[in-house]
């Protein structure tokens, strides 16, 4: 193991020099959490997300995390990961399509403990029937249990994402989860040029102290401390505490927009916003819009590329601008049901300049021409 | 946690509650108090909203009392009628999802570890006989296996009591219950030998009827988690309200189980515990002689 010194997470992603190399997004998690100065890591197998945790367990052995296991379910292990992070601990864990849905009810339970967890959501298709492969699917279900919610493009994405969800999540304004989503195998299983900082860096260590609540040490005072009380009896106290605690986790993600503004350099990205039409993606069907854009242009229509890289919290007043001098929002996405296109129509004003195509699901990889042809028809 | 972290700072003794005051200048931290103690000293548990004649309160109170180190213990509980009762405790515990506690035990013992490499901080499970043995079972029997070292406590009442009495996989065979409205089919699950073949240092059947022995047992198994293996403690408490009995009698029904055979007090402790805890009690032997 690399010898690493502690540096301020603006050096390590912004200052010190990066070195390119060939990678698949796999290894890219794996160069993320070898600088993360993560404490516990915990896996569990599923396709297309294994290889990830293989490769964290692999930095374990080297020295670069002080725990890692393999938990027995995905409940379970998300379950171990909320009493560790209650415990003062960095944690890290990932999962995948029908993963995400078995540990389903620890997700807003661990936005609603206000625990700084940090998860890679390697999407898959759930079942039935069974499938291993990509489809954005559970992200739909994700959206409102409370957690921030990133989406990256490739694997430099993320890379950085990953880094600087852990230092978004711990802020003490915000202090609540965040999932990492990258599109499983067309990103996780494919090589491509990521720039890291050296590996001799690292973040600053978490400090359980700075967390809105109480660390179950046994270090705090008073010492009647319950993680997390019941607020279940019926009478109109109970439900104000539960509706405000709610309401502070939705603040929470609120308050997290200015650090993604400062980390990610904004929620999301524009390239060419004063056209008339745009292609409006997340994940990877923005690498399939920039190429069908490119084109596009070429022929001389007046396209932009939108490519959103926050969804919680959602980048409500940029596209809501951005689709007002719009004639067009093209949404191509990776499902069946379309709930980017619906988050997007939830926030513009004229919900009729929303175009909820084209969907490819089940595994199939999206052809630019799908795009291209709504671009066409958009502008003629 | 040192005593002096909860010392109520000058100037502000008149606005603290009465219980916490008494918690900083008799409270049980860091002075090897016992069930024996009951009544010298402010109990961890201040109140609590269960029933009248409940077994798992008093089973609760005497647990409570036992902790060998209650200013380095962190409970994990579950859902059910003793949460109802763990905010009132002044320990430190987590209340997280039904069925998960010893998953988040798990994580939370690795990491108290990590923090505290030389400290000792207990983490011990309390949960019903329905977050135990039927929805938790899975988690439960991995931290075994995984030889996790954390104490897992089994309130067992019987039944699921909060949730309006329907049948658990603890509950006796042939009991009419709701969701068996034609009895139970099967017996009680024999967790305590499940315990010890997956791995648990540590084992024992008690009841609150025994307050001494059920004083005793804990503190045994906490301190075999401490170094040796997972332990396990399964209390008989079963539950006044849902089997309709008089709240006076429950002391007497698990004492009439007992001389019936159904409800057994019962010891496993493997070897190397055995080692361990007669090394403990040597050293505590030549403590009290200086």
């Amino acid at each position: 193991m690399t010898t690493q010194q502690v540096v301020a997470p603006e050096h390590l992603f912004f200052e010190a020099e990066r070195e390119r190399q060939f990678m698949t997004g796999s290894e890219a998690v794996r160069e993320a959490i070898k600088r993360a100065n993560v404490d516990m890591a915990i896996s569990y197998p599923i396709t297309p997300q294994s290889e990830s945790m293989h490769l964290v367990g692999d930095i374990y052995a080297q020295g670069y995390l002080k725990e890692y296991f393999r938990g027995e379910s995905e409940f379970a292990v998300m379950a171990a990961v909320a009493g560790a992070a209650m415990g003062g601990v960095r944690v890290f864990t990932a999962t995948a399509g029908p993963g995400t849905l078995r540990a389903f009810e620890m997700f807003p339970t661990w936005a609603g403990a206000r625990l700084p967890v940090v998860c890679a959501f390697m999407t898959r298709g759930v079942n039935s029937p069974l499938t291993i492969q990509p489809d954005t699917i559970e992200m739909a279900f994700l959206l409102d249990t409370g957690i921030l919610m990133f989406h990256a493009e490739n694997a430099q994405d993320l890379y950085d994402m990953i880094l600087k969800a852990f230092v978004i999540a711990e802020q003490t304004d915000v202090h609540i989860p965040v999932g990492v989503f990258v599109d499983g195998f067309f990103v996780t299983h494919t090589r491509e040029e990521v720039a890291t900082a050296p590996a001799d860096l690292k973040l600053p260590p978490y400090n359980p102290y700075s967390a809105p609540v109480p660390v179950m040490d046994m270090e705090s005072v008073p010492v009647r401390q319950m993680r997390d009380p019941f607020v279940m009896k019926s009478n109109f106290i109970s439900y104000a505490a539960h509706a405000s605690w709610q309401q502070e986790i939705l603040a929470a993600q609120e308050r997290a927009r200015k650090h993604v503004r400062r980390y990610l350099g904004g929620l999301l990205e524009a390239e060419h916003p004063e056209a008339a039409v745009l292609v409006v993606a997340a994940g990877t069907a923005v690498s399939q819009g920039r190429e069908a854009v490119a084109a596009a242009r070429r022929e001389g229509l007046e396209v932009g590329l939108i490519k959103l890289k926050s969804l919680r919290p959602f980048p409500r007043e940029e596209i809501r601008t951005l689709a007002r001098q719009a004639r067009a929002l093209i949404v191509p996405e990776f499902n069946r049901v379309g709930w980017l296109a619906r988050e997007i129509k939830s926030v513009v004003e004229d919900t009729t300049k929303v175009i909820d195509a084209p969907r490819v699901f089940g595994g199939m990889t999206m052809p630019p021409d799908l795009i291209l042809a709504q671009i066409r028809r958009c502008c003629a | 946690m040192s005593k002096g972290l909860f010392r109520i700072s000058p100037g502000f003794e008149d606005v603290m509650p009465a219980e916490y005051k008494e918690l900083v200048t008799n409270g049980p931290y860091g002075r090897d108090l016992g069930v024996k103690d009951l009544g010298t000293f402010k109990e961890l548990i201040e109140e609590h909203p269960l029933c009248a004649g409940c077994a798992e309160a008093l089973a609760l109170r005497l647990i409570l009392a036992s902790l060998p180190s209650p200013e380095d213990t962190v409970i994990v509980g579950s859902t059910g009628c003793s949460s109802l009762l763990f905010t009132q405790v002044a320990v430190q515990n987590i209340h997280s999802l039904f069925g998960n506690q010893n998953a988040v035990a798990t994580g939370l013992k690795r990491a108290l570890r990590l923090r505290f490499p030389d400290k000792v901080k207990d983490v011990v499970v309390i949960a019903g006989d329905g977050a135990t043995v039927d929805i938790g079972l899975d988690m439960v029997m991995q931290s075994w296996f995984r030889r996790e070292l954390i104490t897992t406590i089994m309130l067992d009442n019987e039944v699921y009591a909060n949730t309006g009495g329907q049948e658990s996989g603890m509950s006796p065979q042939g009991a009419v219950l709701y969701m068996a409205p034609l009895g139970k089919k099967f017996p009680k699950v024999n967790l305590p030998e499940i315990a010890r073949e997956a791995g648990c240092a540590y084992v024992a059947t008690i009841s609150p009827a025994l307050p001494r022995r059920l004083g005793k047992v804990v503190r045994r198994a906490i301190l075999v988690a401490r170094e040796i293996g997972p332990s396990y403690v399964q209390v008989f408490c079963p539950c006044p309200t849902n089997f309709k009995w008089p709240s006076a009698q429950v002391l007497q029904k698990i004492r009439d189980r007992q001389k019936e055979g159904i409800f057994k007090v019962r010891e496993y402790v493997s070897p190397e515990a055995e080692a361990y805890l007669a090394g403990l009690e040597v050293e505590r032997q030549h403590d009290e002689q200086e």
